[in-house]
């Protein structure tokens, strides 16, 4: 994933010149203070809100002025954002049934997710009454349907109690180490950062700076990204 | 200074709160009250009615089946006029309710998506038929009607379509108002999903909005109907209130009283009170909770 000089506006607040990028296949924290830009930034990748200028790239195709659906991107919304009228096995055919893909194969994508998220007793439920847990499982279920290149999950962990944590923290990295997919992950929790990250990346004052992984961690850190992110603490990868 | 050296503060004195509940309680319930004994009245004077009926030649009057013969909802159920109101009336008030959710479900989305130019204007404009006196709604669409081709002009004023385009023009009103309150309710970030899913927006609208709206449908669709049942001052002026031809419940109860029969036209009034209140009952058990009548 490939962020330059992205623009964003929702009324006064304002997103400048933002340029960052993920490496194919890692996973990616982005991390902000409250009503930083956190979640506009996710939504304007996602092509949920209009930017001004600035182009996105994912897989090195040019999709910033396609509609949401044509960006092959899962998107997992705060508290999962269910839909009260299906049932959880419509919602993991969700997406291939728009696609108009044969019922058996549909039948068999909903099973090998309820396996890999470990929802299989809960496929005829809908999603009253469900755990956080529960939810966030579904709702991860349901943006790995169509098999995105990209996945954006905005603060999945933020609703739930500190047990459930950890399993999902577990479980986002088994799917995104089983999968593949490229993980950008919206958080203010530290600890998250810690647990899942490849590519730490900060939103502070309208930039995103790439923040250097403490040694002894996970994955491979700034070097990864563009912008000459090798600064002892953080370095600063906007354009502006 | 330890705390039990401190020398001790008065403390704060508030008076006590039942004045203000029982000031609460007497305003709600004088208005309570009012409503109540306006049924009860109606009621009342229907079972004077059936006490000083006329004995039927078939029913004895210590029977039984008298209360059930000599009702004056009975008496008016078996007029001719009467019934083709009650069909008329049913029938205009359900293909009412049928357009008013038509025009409701997608402006009421529409507002309550979409940011527009004129956004507002269009909502104050909503608002006009809500805010009208009943006979200018009326009169404006007669008025309206002058300026049509003739053809339209008489297929229309005074005829049935002409009940139900008055009928309409209030209660999609309400219908909107409820519709869009439904739609604000929902949570946009689930069609937000459903576009990153593979949808667009007809297709999130239908597949995910559309089924989390029965409740507010349900609820637009009483309301819309309660509207037209009630609806009096545009129909008499627009679609007048010709026995036989244009007579619904309310001009029922109108026509009755211009003629002096009271009886009939409290009787009629009481299976409007009875309609209201099924619609109420339906509102309430299955429309969606915070939008109910």
């Amino acid at each position: 994933m490939q962020i330059e000089r992205l623009h964003v506006r929702v009324g006064e607040f304002a997103l400048r010149d933002l340029s960052f990028s993920i490496p194919a296949g890692q996973y990616a924290l982005l991390m902000g203070r409250t009503g930083c830009g956190k979640t506009t930034l996710l939504e304007a990748i996602a092509g949920l809100k209009p930017i001004e200028s600035g182009r996105i790239l994912l897989a090195g195709v040019d999709v910033t002025g396609r509609k949401p659906a044509e960006r092959n991107i899962g998107y997992v919304p705060q508290d999962g954002a269910l839909f009260p009228t299906m049932t959880v096995r419509r919602h993991l055919g969700f997406a291939l049934t728009i696609r108009q893909r044969p019922r058996a194969q549909i039948a068999r994508r909903v099973n090998e997710l309820a396996e890999l998220l470990e929802i299989g007793y809960l496929l005829d439920r809908t999603p009253t009454g469900l755990s956080g847990g529960e939810q966030q499982r579904v709702a991860l279920g349901r943006a790995l349907s169509f098999g995105p290149q990209t996945l954006c999950l905005d603060e999945p962990l933020s609703a739930l109690d500190d047990q459930t944590r950890q399993q999902i923290i577990q479980l986002l990295k088994r799917v995104q180490r089983e999968t593949g997919v490229t993980c950008l992950h919206v958080t203010h929790n530290q600890s998250e950062a810690e647990m899942l990250a490849d590519v730490r990346l900060e939103l502070v004052d309208g930039r995103v700076r790439h923040v250097e992984k403490p040694s002894g961690g996970n994955g491979t850190s700034a070097g990864a990204t563009g912008g000459g992110a090798s600064a002892p603490q953080s370095t600063s990868v906007t354009g502006e | 200074m330890s705390d039990t050296d401190a020398p001790a503060r008065p403390l704060h004195h508030v008076g006590s709160d039942v004045p203000f509940l029982v000031a609460l309680g007497v305003i709600g319930g004088v208005y309570v009250l009012l409503i109540v004994a306006m049924l009860v009245a109606d009621a009342a004077y229907m079972g004077h009615t059936v006490d000083n009926a006329p004995t039927s030649t078939w029913v004895s009057p210590d029977s039984w089946l008298a209360p059930l013969v000599h009702n004056p909802i009975a008496v008016a159920l078996a007029d001719r006029n009467i019934q083709y109101s009650i069909w008329l009336t049913l029938i205009s008030c359900s293909i009412t309710t049928i357009l008013s959710l038509w025009v409701a479900v997608p402006i009421g989305y529409l507002l309550s998506r979409q940011q527009f130019f004129g956004r507002n204007l269009l909502d104050a404009i909503l608002d006009i038929p809500i805010v009208l006196p009943p006979l200018v709604v009326g009169l404006s669409l007669l008025i309206l009607f002058q300026y049509l081709p003739v053809v339209v002009r008489e297929a229309v004023v005074y005829e049935i379509p002409a009940v139900i385009l008055a009928q309409f023009m209030v209660a999609c009103a309400f219908a909107v108002r409820t519709m869009r309150a439904t739609f604000d309710q929902i949570d946009q970030r689930r069609e937000h999903v459903a576009l990153t899913l593979g949808c667009t927006r007809a297709q999130a609208f239908g597949l995910v909005v559309l089924p989390e709206t029965k409740r507010g449908m349900l609820t637009a669709g009483t309301l819309a109907w309660a509207r037209s049942l009630g609806e009096f001052g545009p129909l008499l002026v627009f679609a007048g209130a010709t026995r036989g031809k244009t007579e619904v419940l309310s001009t029922t109860v109108f026509l009755e009283l211009s003629i002096g029969n009271l009886e009939a036209a409290v009787a009629v009034s009481l299976l409007m009170v009875l309609a209201g209140v099924v619609v109420l009952v339906v509102a309430r058990l299955w429309g969606s909770r915070g939008l109910t009548l």
